[in-house]
């Protein structure tokens, strides 16, 4: 038996199917949630998968933010639930100042959708210790609304605090200040990216397979830490350690 | 029906690169002593009583606006009070007659 990672799907979401399929491939049991659900069925983990919840209408994430499962979600993830929210899954984090800052249109107003070379800044033990240190990685992104803002303050802590995850290489795709392509929130159980790592998890269809770590990492954290806040486990026996210690096995298989 | 209106604008310091391009637009028009524009939102809530401040401020600043990067004003709109006449002027400048 391995993790089991939520992967939320909210009216309009996009990416759900190819988050479940990365948990897949990392070697998770990916389990679908419900936006108007507010159970989270026992997982071990939540994926926030991009697209234009909502319809992305007011603001990106701004009514998603609402919708039973987050309630839910942001209270598990104060509690230490790990939580990946991608690009629209990233906008629904900082709606829900779960993450500090915000993302708005891009700065040429132009949508971006290329593989972005991308630089590993932090390597924390949740979601990105499959990395190297300063580790390059190829991700895509497509997104209009990508440029990560936040006050000075905000961001010399996110620098100072080791919350800047990554960072865009090659050209700043938005115009995201510093360059700033994901970021923690200070626990470190929260992570918010805005290109799609779920996309580059297979040599036939991504750039890349660099998309991968973050999957692998997390199912890595959760077989090193039992009994992590959350999901409420009734018991120990339902999670066994080294749940994610067989991935690799599975990963020729698609 | 009381309506009140929220304006929500970016804050000063957040770019507005739709306020820009339009701004970049404005000299085909001949325009060109416009220096900046800034682009925001007018949203119109109607209550079905008094209406609110109070609860459209708190609608606003959980939702209609987010406070990181952008600002927002309410105000109870007078003329909403007689909404079905105004409605009825606007939509009466049509066409030319055929």
């Amino acid at each position: 038996m391995s993790a089991r990672i939520g992967v939320v799907t909210f009216p309009g979401s996009l990416d759900d199917g190819d988050a479940a399929r990365a948990v897949r491939i990392a070697g998770g049991d990916a389990v679908g949630l419900w936006h108007a659900d507010a159970d989270l069925h026992g997982v071990d983990a939540v994926v926030l998968p991009g697209g234009f919840s909502y319809g992305d209408y007011l603001r990106g994430g701004a009514i998603a933010r609402f919708a039973p499962v987050m309630e839910t979600i942001a209270a598990a993830a104060r509690g230490g639930l790990p939580v990946l929210g991608i690009c629209n899954g990233f906008q629904i984090l900082c709606e829900a100042h779960i993450l500090p800052g915000a993302l708005i249109r891009n700065q040429h107003m132009h949508f971006r959708a290329r593989d972005q070379r991308l630089r590993i800044e932090a390597v924390q033990p949740v979601w990105t210790n499959a990395f190297n240190d300063s580790q390059e990685v190829v991700i895509p992104i497509k997104h209009g609304e990508g440029r990560y803002v936040a006050d000075e303050r905000t961001l010399d802590e996110l620098e100072a605090n080791g919350q800047v995850i990554a960072r865009y290489l090659g050209g700043n795709p938005n115009g995201a200040q510093r360059d700033i392509a994901a970021i923690s929130n200070a626990a470190g159980n929260v992570v918010g990216i805005m290109p799609h790592p779920e996309h580059a998890v297979d040599a036939l269809t991504g750039p890349s397979t660099d998309g991968l770590g973050f999957f692998t990492s997390m199912l890595k954290f959760l077989a090193g830490a039992p009994g992590l806040a959350g999901s409420g486990g009734a018991g120990g026996s339902g999670r066994p350690a080294g749940a994610a210690s067989t991935a690799p096995a599975d990963q020729g298989a698609s | 029906m009381a309506r009140v209106v929220v304006d929500v604008m970016l804050k000063p310091e957040i770019l507005d690169p739709q306020g820009q391009a339009v701004a970049n637009a404005l000299p085909r028009l001949g325009v060109n002593d416009v220096t900046s524009v800034r682009i925001g939102r007018r949203i119109e809530i109607e209550f079905a009583g008094e209406p609110d401040l109070d609860r459209a401020r708190e609608i606003a600043d959980k939702l209609l606006a987010n406070p990181v990067i952008e600002d927002f004003a309410v105000h109870v709109d007078a003329a909403g009070t007689v909404k079905p006449a105004s409605d009825s002027q606007e939509s009466q400048p049509a066409e030319a007659p055929a």
